[in-house]
């Protein structure tokens, strides 16, 4: 532990955050009889939203040195109790307990003040200020006539650089980090506000594996450190990886708080879902039909070079790759929000026209694209204007919208794909992230497409509704649609694909069928190894 | 939160309809003059303009645009309605010229803002000038008045004995198209779409720049329109005509509820903001307040428009706070 000044690290800071001490502790009980104090803890925490109750007598303890697990599925009410843990939300009933005394949080200001940081999945930095104008932003070290001190800036910054074990430049923009380091850069910051609990609400979600690494690393030194890390994540590779103890919650409900080791991913899962999940991968084998989707020699300079594939009816392709190989952006092109500036495709026969979705879409083909907030839906819409904005032209009389046609046709979908709402009025910014998903997927199976282009279809959404989208995508291609599936989580490309494609620098590097697709031989031709 | 039936009734545009019938009602009770037929014509027809160019600003601003040169084409078609007037040729030929010129302007627009992607807010304040300027060129300093008396009599006349002037039945055919296009149709649907998420919209077929160039389109062919319709009611075709009314359109359509950020609001609470204005200021002169102090007034209305939404959803905030507090106890 570098660089640490011996007063900043928490006499139990050894004893604690070790599976080997944890494991004494009886399951399902809270290990506080003995032992530190919780830094924080939630006690018997309720709230509700009008009729909806998001959380239920919940509580939860924190401490220092340890890096514990919120995992529940979409709408368990995790959300809910980050914005308490971070005066966003006042509970209806319970205490929060800082330092074993009972406090109530006015605002996130009170939160902060108390050393309590969240870190979000997307960190928003000012783009073109320098890491350290960043996290001194607004309270800068002063000189005289209150100029500001560049140098003491950079000095704290770099201070901080070094206590959490990472080389970062205090003087870069911080346009051009990766999320990783602009996340590494918001947990200085929260270091700088004399943080002692951090909680991270799904902070890998948009990284790559050796981000994720680099990530970790910084949280096992703040770990050391004797502060206390909430983490949030669907991965549950990662909970297993960095946790030591997890609290799981279930519709708002608390289920249990315990140590992770010992436990497997199944008997979390079962924790998370109430019962046993059913099979996360449920591939069914299709006899693949005629092609369905040709793309030849697509090329947008710069960007991809010279991409040809087919996918056949009844066929789920994955197509694999690093971020930033050009996967997505060869499927923005083929679907027509992007122009290509060579090449040709093909839907179901008909050749589509440059630059165009709605040909694309009337020769059906859809895309179910990667970020659902910015370009999935209109988040101030309803749920049944976002499903009806694809069906705009078919319910429709006389030229006028037919109403009743709308309503029934996004009724129809939602309820098909088992979307959880109060009402179809309502704005999807209202529901969980795996519930926009499906609506996102409603919009575009109400179109009947022939061709299902879906990029990160299970991102940041709960293992029960992954295991639906998949099941979902599986029926779709036994009924004859062409599934091209764009996806960074390797397993689910090695459990759903028939075949996977592989992109590496703006080039499809490697076609491998089913039988001969592992984690090594993806990787390879992702990274450019030769396979 | 679920609102009450209530509070979801108690929306911004029928709050404005509410102040609208409220003004009217006071003003037949209390304000002398104001409810005779001529009066009321006047008022009618001093709002119109106005009226005519906030039905295609509404869509545009429901997409996420604004056009800041409506007044200035609208003063350009009255030019050149003056100036081809002046040069003899028969009025039946002129205004179809006028009105395709407003379709050129209109184009203008839209194509730097589609193809050259530049924001409209720019872009409509520099053809604002330029229109304007040609306008100027084209008639110099000149009034025209000599119109054909049945075309000036129908844009200023009245329908019988009514106080309602002859040109507010065309009025209330255009509103009708406008209010079926805006929230009936799936072009009306699209703007709504494309004003609240533009990268969304177009991810789900919409055309975002075929409908934005439409809506600009409209817009100039509604505001050359305004300025025919300009020349006749006042019987003068002068380059500065309608100059400044671009911001009691946009002042009337924001007083109305339509969100300046795109995406919300309604056409029936836009044509409310209209009235609101043009009633207000009718009032006011007929109370004999002094000019400054109208456009003070009008001032501090639109700024309480912008405001009054928000003021009202924070309310409701620390309402549902102070109710979590109090179960809390």
């Amino acid at each position: 532990m570098p660089n640490v000044p011996a007063t900043q690290l928490k006499p139990f800071t050894t004893l604690w955050g070790r599976p080997a001490d944890v494991v004494e502790e009886p399951l399902m009980t809270h290990p506080s009889d003995t032992g530190p104090a919780p830094v924080l803890a939630l006690k018997d925490i309720s709230k509700s939203f009008g009729a909806v109750r998001a959380l239920r007598d919940v509580s939860l303890e924190l401490f220092p040195g340890e890096v514990h697990a919120l995992a529940g599925e979409n709408g368990a009410g995790k959300s809910t109790l980050i914005k308490t843990l971070a005066g966003v939300h006042r509970p209806d009933a319970g205490q929060v307990l800082l330092d074993g005394e009972s406090t109530v949080f006015h605002g996130p200001a009170d939160a902060r003040d108390a050393g309590i940081a969240v870190i979000y999945q997307e960190p928003t930095l000012f783009p073109d200020l320098s890491i350290a104008e960043n996290i001194f932003m607004g309270r800068q070290p002063r000189r005289a006539l209150g100029r500001i001190d560049h140098k003491a800036t950079h000095a704290a910054t770099l201070a901080l650089m070094q206590r959490l074990g990472v080389e970062l430049d205090p003087d870069r923009p911080a346009r051009g980090l990766s999320i990783a380091d602009q996340q590494i850069v918001e947990i200085a910051k929260a270091l700088s506000f004399d943080a002692r609990v951090l909680i991270m609400d799904e902070p890998t979600a948009a990284l790559t594996g050796s981000e994720v690494a680099r990530l970790f690393g910084v949280v096992r030194t703040l770990r050391d450190q004797g502060s206390a890390v909430l983490f949030i994540s669907h991965r549950l590779e990662e909970i297993f990886q960095i946790c030591e103890r997890v609290t799981t919650l279930r519709d708002g409900a608390w289920i249990a708080s315990e140590p992770l080791d010992g436990m497997t991913e199944d008997d979390l899962v079962r924790r998370m879902v109430g019962r046993d999940l059913d099979e996360l991968y449920p591939k069914q084998d299709v006899r693949a039909g005629e092609v369905a989707l040709s793309v030849r020699r697509l090329t947008r300079e710069g960007v991809f070079t010279d991409v040809s594939f087919e996918v056949r009816r009844g066929e789920i392709v994955g197509l694999a790759g690093l971020v930033g190989a050009g996967r997505t952006e060869v499927a923005r092109a083929v679907f027509g929000v992007d122009r290509w500036d060579g090449g040709e495709v093909e839907v179901d026969g008909r050749t589509l026209t440059n630059g165009a979705p709605s040909t694309a879409m009337a020769a059906g083909l859809a895309l179910v694209p990667e970020d659902r907030r910015a370009q999935g839906l209109v988040m101030d819409m309803s749920i049944e204007r976002n499903i009806g904005l694809t069906g705009l032209r078919s319910t429709v009389r006389a030229g006028l919208m037919d109403r009743g046609a709308e309503r029934s046709r996004s009724l129809d979908w939602a309820v098909k794909l088992q979307v959880k709402y109060a009402r179809i009025a309502d704005t999807v910014s209202t529901l969980s992230g795996g519930n926009q998903q499906k609506v996102v997927l409603a919009k575009w199976l109400a179109t009947g497409p022939k061709v299902l282009i879906v990029d990160e279809p299970t991102r940041g959404i709960d293992v029960g509704t992954k295991a639906e989208v998949h099941r979902l995508l599986s029926e779709l291609a036994a009924d004859g649609v062409a599934v091209l599936m764009i996806s960074s989580d390797l397993p689910e490309i090695l459990g759903m694909a028939d075949r996977v494609l592989v992109m590496h620098e703006g080039r499809l590097t490697a076609e491998i069928p089913r039988s001969e697709a592992t984690e090594e031989t993806v990787m390879a031709a992702a990274t450019g190894r030769a396979a | 939160m679920a609102d009450s039936p209530l509070a979801r009734a108690v929306r911004w545009d029928t709050v404005v309809g509410a102040l609208l019938i409220v003004l009217l009602l006071f003003s037949f009770g209390f304000v002398d003059g104001f409810g005779n037929a001529l009066n009321l014509s006047f008022l009618i027809g001093n709002t119109l303009p106005i009226a005519l160019i906030a039905l295609p600003m509404t869509l545009l601003v429901v997409a996420g645009e604004i056009d800041l040169s409506v007044a200035s084409t609208a003063g350009l078609s009255g030019a050149v309605m003056g100036a081809l007037w002046n040069q003899g040729m028969s009025i039946e030929t002129i205004i179809p010229l006028c009105l395709l010129l407003g379709v050129v302007c209109g184009l203008v627009n839209g194509l730097l803002v589609t193809r050259l992607g530049l924001p409209s807010l720019a872009v409509t304040i520099g053809t604002l000038a330029a229109y304007r300027g040609v306008a100027q060129i084209v008639l110099g300093s000149d009034a025209v008045t000599d119109f054909p008396t049945q075309y000036l009599d129908f844009a200023a006349g009245r329908i019988g004995d009514t106080f309602l002037p002859q040109a507010f039945l065309p009025f209330l055919v255009l509103l009708a198209v406008a209010v079926v296009v805006l929230h009936a149709t799936p072009f009306g649907r699209s703007a709504f779409a494309v004003g609240a998420n533009e990268e969304a919209a177009r991810f789900a077929g919409v055309r975002v720049k075929r409908q934005k160039l439409i809506l600009f389109v409209a817009t100039g062919f509604m505001a050359s329109l305004t300025g025919v319709f300009w020349a006749l009611h006042y019987a003068s075709a002068r380059y500065d005509n309608a100059t400044g009314l671009e911001l009691s359109v946009v002042a009337a359509v924001l007083l109305g509820g339509i969100d300046f950020d795109g995406g919300k609001g309604t056409l029936g609470g836009a044509i409310a903001g209209v009235f609101l204005l043009g009633a207000l200021q009718n009032v006011m002169s007929l109370l004999n307040v002094s000019a400054q102090s109208q456009i003070v007034v009008t001032g501090v209305l639109l700024v309480v428009s912008v405001l009054g939404p928000r003021v009202a959803r924070q309310i409701s905030v620390a309402r549902a706070g102070r109710r979590a507090a109090t179960t809390q106890t």
